[in-house]
């Protein structure tokens, strides 16, 4: 059978030579190894202190994008929810009416917009296939729950704060 | 009358002695535990317990604090009395040990009074350390078989098993120690090993004995149960072996005791082969200060020798695998006790031809 790698190495079953019976030598080889590790720099990241950064593509928590007057991107078209392929998302759509120009960017927008944490697996397909720019992949993950009620996310729990509401 | 012959500050000397070192040898134990799970994480590239106080200093008191919180669980089918037996022996034996190392040299008052170091300065008493050592195995012994557990029973019989074993090879390399001595008295072994140089050769008695010490560590590490020879609670194989079904302080007892053990066997391997409380030049020191000041060094000098013997044991149990049950009954009759009669051979015929 031809070897598919070169890094077969073949187990030596020979018995143990004196040297090696005495096994002392061999413990203080070792303990050379164990000590010498005593004064290397910990690899511990202690973690609610320090923070190891994300990686630039990394994919957590969705948010829901406002534009820069505070209005909702979002416009139920519904094309998340199709790319989705563990179909975790599901919208209603509703129109704008007069005086809500200030909440909403375009005619139409979610009146509700769901997604099942528990179902989502983070592919970043929905971001991909948003043509507003609304859906975002963040840099957050979901946080523990007691429910599986509490890992619906509602569209209050997705918006990003409005910039212009002072609180 | 009767109450006024006795010797009341006698008794008084004794019992803060006896309190003094039992609180030390607890404390010690304590932050045994702390200090075995720093180097644990050392040696991994860790950081270890860092939480609880400055460096998870505190970190032993709050596990003390959750064992003693903990339910007390006595399964149904266990033997109480022998269940509840089990542990305490195991502590009671371990804090026994303790009776008859010398901490440091006596001290005399001016009053012409003396005051020894040593709770029991009796003339066997590397044999009654032999003897309450033995009784250990009993602590663990009865918890495995009171437990009515097979994993339980498996460990307590490996435990019986491997200090019978290794308790021969350790007697007989001791024998050899004490034909050079000719004393079992530990405070004398002791004061035989003054200083550090004499007649052009080591006082200690590692420099005369380092095969008898090679054994006699060697069977230490078995007798404590520690890793290479943790069989008795091996984790892989027997669940936890012995203390499968303890929990609440009386698991806390187990491996508490096991630290005191450590503490105790340490102390005893350093008084034996590293010269107890002696030091390099110790004479000079001597005559330079007070009796009390010189006595305290010394009492240091055994403490900071004690913690590197227990430094040692650590290193070695995070660098070496557990023994299979096959190799560590090969080792023990077939290579220990084997070389520790030749010990014993060459030392006599040492005593014999050339010392005299």
């Amino acid at each position: 059978m031809q070897e598919l790698t070169n890094k077969r190495v073949a187990v030596d079953r020979k018995p143990m030579t004196f040297m090696e019976r005495l096994y002392i030598p061999t413990i203080i080889k070792g303990l050379f190894i164990t000590v010498g590790h005593i004064f290397k720099k910990p690899a511990t990241i202690s973690y609610p202190e320090q923070q190891r950064p994300f990686s630039p593509v990394f994919r957590g928590l969705h948010i829901l994008n406002r534009d820069e007057q505070g209005r909702e991107k979002c416009t139920a078209c519904g094309l998340c929810a199709l790319s989705c392929p563990a179909e975790a998302i599901t919208m209603e759509a509703a129109e704008r009416v007069k005086g809500e120009e200030h909440l909403y960017k375009e005619e139409k927008y979610a009146a509700k917009y769901e997604i099942n944490m528990l179902r989502c697996i983070f592919c970043g397909l929905c971001e991909e296939a948003c043509p507003k720019d609304a859906i975002y992949l963040s840099e957050t993950v979901a946080q523990a729950n007691y429910s599986r009620k509490s890992f619906i996310y509602n569209k209050e729990d997705l918006l990003i704060p409005n910039p212009n509401e002072t609180h | 009358m009767l109450l006024l012959t006795i010797d009341w500050s006698f008794i008084i000397e004794k019992l803060i002695l006896i309190s003094v070192i039992l609180g030390a040898s607890l404390g010690v134990a304590t932050y045994a535990t702390w200090g075995e799970r720093k180097v644990a994480a050392w040696m991994q590239d860790r950081k270890g317990p860092s939480r609880a106080g400055p460096f998870g200093l505190l970190q032993p008191i709050a596990d003390g604090i959750k064992l003693f919180f903990k339910e007390e669980i006595i399964p149904t089918d266990a033997n109480r009395f022998l269940f509840i037996l089990g542990p305490s022996l195991a502590m009671l034996t371990a804090c026994m040990a303790s009776a008859v190392v010398p901490w440091g040299p006596s001290i005399e008052l001016e009053s012409g009074r003396v005051i020894a170091l040593q709770v029991a300065d009796i003339n066997i008493g590397i044999l009654y350390v032999f003897g309450v050592v033995s009784v250990g195995v009993y602590g663990i012994m009865l918890g495995g078989w009171a437990s009515n557990n097979k994993y339980s029973l498996m460990g307590s019989v490996r435990a019986a098993s491997q200090a019978i074993s290794y308790e021969l090879a350790m007697g007989i390399s001791l024998i050899a120690l004490l034909m050079m001595t000719g004393t079992l008295s530990l405070a004398e072994i002791v004061n035989q090993q003054h200083g550090f140089w004499e007649n052009g050769w080591f006082t200690w008695n590692v420099a005369k004995q380092p095969l008898g010490f090679i054994i006699f560590l060697v069977c230490a590490f078995a007798e404590l149960n520690r890793a290479p020879f943790d069989l008795p609670e091996a984790e892989s194989e027997l669940v936890a072996g012995y203390h499968t079904e303890y929990s609440s302080m009386k698991l806390g007892f187990y491996l508490f005791a096991e630290y005191v053990n450590l503490f105790i066997s340490s102390a005893i391997l350093i008084t034996l082969f590293f010269g107890g409380y002696n030091f390099p030049f110790m004479d000079q020191v001597a005559g330079s200060v007070s009796p009390i000041v010189f006595s305290a060094i010394c009492v240091l000098v055994l403490m900071t020798k004690t913690i590197m013997m227990i430094l040692f044991f650590m290193f070695i149990r995070w660098t070496i695998p557990r023994f299979r049950y096959d190799q560590l009954m090969n080792l023990g009759w077939k290579s220990l006790i084997p070389l520790a009669l030749v010990n014993m051979l060459i030392t006599g015929a040492i005593i014999i031809w050339v010392l005299n």
